[in-house]
């Protein structure tokens, strides 16, 4: 996908969630950290979790990941001690083959994009096979610079909304959308497990309503049992820490994706 | 980047800076400054923001603020004249000593000005970082003293080396959480103390202790500190007759800093200087000399100058002193530098305690160890300017600093 200059990342990211969809269940976008826990391992652990996903967040390592929660803190602190750079990153991707079905989206706070270069991003990004970009510490009111760049090579970037976003702002934020909305579940960081009560529910109805794209909820989603809650209410689940521990683990990462699949007949 | 600017940019830069135009509407200080921060806490930021236009300038809570500073913090802090650092320097040295301010530094200032800000907000608990200890403990006094429920998050490594300070905020009892992740230091005890807000914005409020951070905290901690600047600057007209040729201040995150130069930086005839942690030297992790030796990129909230690598990674950082252990600025600081209102320097470690060592025993003054560094400054530009008159902010005291002290300057004496 990401080679075919004919379709922008924003298309191919919400067509891939459109399919998921259709196929019954809410889309697994799965995310794991870049060169974690084995720089080596990087493009088969790639590979596998993206076999079974529908899109693919690759986390670039920041040593000041403030958004994130413990797991993906060691995960990014053991990734940089090996060395791990967004210049390497794109590098393995631009070298992928066969190139992974699913959309890849690079999740990464600001400051490792901007020592690289927003005038180099896009293009690099592009020819990596890169379909979007998710920057958790770059709100709306700041994103203007970045998104003209990564538009102008077809790339989305993702907009994060959250519990707490006031209705006038969510209009906003939802007008301005590429590709998904990256709904987060709860306030807090990521990876703590979440119930999902009634009132994430309708917070997230709210987030659909203001929304002319695919709505991915996000932060503390482990299990199935989530999903199934899930299911109806988003178009996709967004799978981070629970994976990154999986594959620390050393387990298989496809057998815990295919586990979260809800698909129509399993519905509740 | 200073040297590629021009003259006349940087004249106009100076000039909206003198205007008052910095932050603007976006919080920026010319290109230095906004907010990166997770969407989370923007409507927390809009609604401090709010508050902040809301109360600062308030007649009733200036006047509460007034009653606390007066008659709890201590304030007016004196005017020093150091006749013995004046004889041995060549110089003409007085010192403004908000070693002498409530809880032993200049942050106090801030955060009973902020604790007062969090009450009229609704606030239910406060959440705070330190590095040295000492915003820790200001913190931990003013909850004490307004009966807000305090949390401080403090590096492991600085917990150890300010070890004072993590009983004098238990004792006023403050929760200390020792951060066993990142740098174990200030910058590390930054972002757990963000991630604390982050998971529960609306009654928690982020009691920040330096310029630095996501707007508005530079300009509030700005407008709070400024009183040391205010005060210095009428009392050199009133007692000395004049104002001084040079100003110091130690730079760490800036405020201190910042809230003693601010008030003249319209005073186009006195010389600004912010002196860094030069620490053991000039390469990459051995200092936090970030203004002098950083490059500009987003750290904790804002777009400043940092200490980082090739790749945008946040460089680790020393410094003798806790405080000034950080590999960030506050972007007005950057601003400054980029004007070129301000000349940022830097003190190493050893001359940072030969100046704490020279004061004590000169002064009768023990410095904390950040302090120093203002002075080792001021004593080179002493050198070279014979018969200057030098105002330096002493922004805190030394006794916190034993456990380093100890270990160092103690360890030669007999």
């Amino acid at each position: 996908m990401g080679t075919n200059a004919a379709v922008s990342g924003h298309a191919s990211i919400s067509a891939a969630i459109g399919a998921a969809r259709r196929r019954g269940g809410p889309a697994l976008v799965a995310y794991l950290t870049a060169g974690f826990p084995r720089k080596e391992n990087f493009a088969a652990d790639l590979k596998r979790v993206a076999s079974a996903a529908d899109v693919v967040e690759i986390g670039v390592p920041f040593t000041d990941p403030m958004a994130d929660g413990m797991t993906i803190q060691r995960a990014s602190h053991a990734a940089l001690v090996q060395g791990v750079s967004l210049r390497w990153i794109l590098a393995e991707l631009a070298a992928l083959s066969p190139r992974p079905s699913a959309p890849l989206l690079l999740m990464s706070y600001l400051n490792p994009l901007l020592a690289f270069g927003l005038d180099k991003l896009p293009a690099s990004a592009r020819a990596a096979g890169v379909s979007g970009f998710i920057v958790p510490d770059l709100p709306f009111e700041e994103c203007a610079e970045l998104k003209a760049a990564l538009g102008a090579a077809g790339i989305a970037l993702v907009q994060m909304v959250t519990p707490v976003t006031p209705a006038e702002r969510l209009v906003l934020l939802g007008a301005g959308a590429q590709g998904f909305i990256y709904a987060v579940t709860m306030t807090g960081t990521t990876g703590k497990s979440v119930a999902v009560p009634d009132q994430v529910l309708d917070y997230l109805a709210r987030v659909r309503e203001a929304a002319s794209i695919p709505v991915c909820a996000g932060f503390g989603i482990r299990s199935r049992e989530q999903v199934q809650k899930l299911d109806g209410h988003v178009d996709g689940v967004i799978v981070g820490s629970a994976l990154v521990e999986v594959l620390e683990r050393g387990e298989d990462p496809v057998a815990f994706l295919n586990g979260l699949r809800v698909t129509a007949g399993q519905r509740p | 980047m200073t040297t590629a600017m021009a003259v006349t940019e940087r004249a106009a830069l100076l000039g909206r800076e003198l205007a008052g135009e910095f932050p603007d509407a976006r919080g920026r200080y010319g290109a230095f400054g906004g907010r990166y921060v997770p969407e989370t806490v923007v409507p927390a930021l809009d609604r401090l923001e709010a508050g902040v236009k809301r109360w600062l300038r308030d007649p009733a809570f200036v006047a509460e603020l007034d009653d606390q500073l007066g008659t709890w913090v201590g304030r007016p802090t004196p005017l020093t004249y150091a006749a013995a650092l004046s004889r041995r320097w060549g110089a003409e040295v007085y010192l403004k000593r908000e070693d002498l301010a409530h809880t032993g530094a200049h942050k106090i200032n801030n955060a009973i000005g902020q604790a007062l800000l969090a009450k009229r907000l609704g606030a239910k608990r406060i959440v705070a970082e330190t590095g040295a200890g000492q915003h820790g403990v200001a913190c931990a006094a003013a909850c004490a003293r307004l009966g807000l429920p305090c949390t401080v998050y403090m590096g492991a490594i600085d917990c150890e080396r300010q070890a004072p300070n993590v009983g004098r905020m238990k004792l006023l009892g403050t929760t200390v959480v020792p951060v066993t992740g990142g740098d174990q230091t200030l910058r590390a005890a930054i972002d757990e103390a963000m991630r604390d807000w982050v998971a529960d914005p609306t009654d928690t409020y982020y009691l920040l202790g330096s310029v630095v951070g996501p707007h508005p905290y530079p300009y509030l901690v700005r407008e709070l500190q400024s009183v040391i600047g205010r005060e210095a600057r009428a009392q050199m007209i009133r007692q000395v007759g004049g104002l001084p040729a040079a100003v110091f201040a130690c730079v760490g995150g800036g405020s201190n800093s910042i809230g003693m130069f601010h008030p003249f930086i319209a005073d186009a005839g006195v010389k600004l200087l912010g002196i860094e942690a030069g620490g053991r030297g000039l390469a990459l992790g051995e200092n936090s000399a970030t203004l002098s030796l950083g490059s500009p990129g987003v750290l904790q909230g804002s777009y400043s100058m940092l200490l980082q690598d090739a790749d945008g990674q946040i460089q680790e950082t020393h410094s003798v002193s806790a405080g000034l252990d950080y590999p960030g600025v506050g972007p007005e600081h950057a601003l400054l530098q980029q004007a070129g209102r301000v000349a940022y320097e830097y003190a190493t470690d050893d001359e940072a305690l030969a100046a704490l060592a020279e004061c004590a025993e000169a002064e009768g003054i023990l410095l904390a160890l950040e302090t120093a560094h203002a002075f080792a400054g001021a004593r080179r530009f002493a050198a070279s300017n014979a018969g200057s008159r030098l105002l330096i902010c002493s922004s805190g005291r030394g006794d916190k600093d034993m456990p380093t002290l100890q270990k160092t300057l103690l360890r030669e004496k007999p």
